[in-house]
């Protein structure tokens, strides 16, 4: 555990309390019954799919905890977690099958 | 929000909402561990998950907090996982947009997938819903949620550092957004967005700062509408 700059810290979770409060107020609040542009609406609809992917992607295919070298273990977990998630379309089915599969590999091949 | 169909709105919110204590409850024990695991003190990990309420953008915000990121790129980065926050509000807005402007302030504060997923449904099955009413369900839908995410978040902070790690709990946050991403593929523009998102995150996975990350999901955003577009012109022409 790294001790982190308090200052750091403060100012993330202050200036993303205020963020994500604007982001959330800016259409409810300000907006009203004005109607929005259809290609700002086109484009919103896909951020959630496009930036989770983003962000998951380099932690599946260089993971942290082994330094960065591919690690079969969590590429499979990845894999089942993200398979089970489309095909059932349950979350939590999901989280666990892909935990069972990365316990599993990393008991047979740890 | 006093009158009778008002109150039994919110219980059939509060009665739709349930379900998802099982995420939240999972979820906030997790951000809980990560926050404690990443060097925050329980007070920073409990004033950040009240006033930001939005578990992935936390996460988010913890993972590159962990890589060394300057915290400009930190905030620009969780605040664009919360963009869809916006595309919440903005979809809310024509059936809560009349309602008085403090109840609209706290809606917006209380706008998380959970409450949003329930009550979009709910609003399109019954049109006739008056604003009162569609705001006592909003807010009964996040109801059962709000406290046992605190909650669960507190204890997760609290037991955090107990946790070993053989448990491999670096790789709980990439599957349980995994996870998320599954059912979030409802269309081939879906996809489409996803895939191009992930391809361009590898691309780039090399330059500073994380800004890869905002590449990548611009690109994936750009696909998806293209992939929408197109799909739409091909309906027409059929």
């Amino acid at each position: 555990m790294t001790p982190v700059d308090p200052v750091t810290i403060w100012s993330i979770i202050i200036g993303l309390a205020i963020g994500s409060y604007s982001l959330r107020f800016v259409f409810i609040g300000l907006v009203g019954d004005r109607p929005m542009p259809p290609w700002l609406l086109r484009h919103l609809r896909y951020t959630a799919v496009a930036i989770l992917p983003a962000l998951i992607a380099p932690l599946v295919v260089w993971p942290t905890a082994t330094e960065g070298q591919p690690d079969i273990p969590r590429m499979a977990a990845a894999a089942v977690a993200l398979s089970v998630g489309v095909i059932t379309k349950n979350v939590l089915a999901a989280i666990f099958s892909g935990a069972a599969i990365l316990y599993v590999l990393l008991y047979l091949l740890g | 929000m006093a009158d009778t169909t008002s109150k039994s709105y919110f219980w059939k919110g509060f009665r739709d909402g349930t379900p998802f204590i099982f995420v939240a409850i999972p979820f906030g024990t997790l951000f809980g561990v990560f926050a404690t695991e990443a060097g925050l003190s329980i007070v920073q990990t409990m004033a950040f998950t009240s006033t930001v309420f939005a578990g992935a953008a936390q996460f988010a915000a913890l993972q590159l907090l962990q890589d060394q990121t300057p915290t400009a790129i930190i905030l620009v980065s969780a605040l664009a996982v919360n963009l869809r926050m916006a595309m919440y509000s903005a979809s809310l807005t024509p059936y809560l947009g009349a309602a008085p402007m403090w109840q609209r302030a706290c809606a917006a504060y209380l706008t998380v997938d959970q409450s949003y997923a329930c009550s979009i449904v709910q609003f399109e099955k019954e049109p006739r819903m008056t604003v009162p009413q569609r705001m006592a369900y909003f807010v009964g839908s996040v109801t059962p949620i709000t406290p046992l995410w605190i909650l669960a978040t507190y204890l997760g902070a609290v037991l955090g550092t107990r946790i070993p790690e053989s448990w491999a709990l670096d790789f709980a946050l990439p599957i349980t957004f995994l996870a998320m991403i599954g059912p979030m593929m409802r269309t081939l523009p879906h996809v489409v967005a996803a895939l191009v998102a992930i391809f361009v995150s590898l691309m780039t996975a090399g330059i500073p700062y994380n800004l890869g990350l905002l590449i990548a999901g611009c690109a994936g955003m750009m696909a998806g509408a293209q992939a929408e577009l197109f799909a739409e012109r091909r309906k027409a022409t059929q």
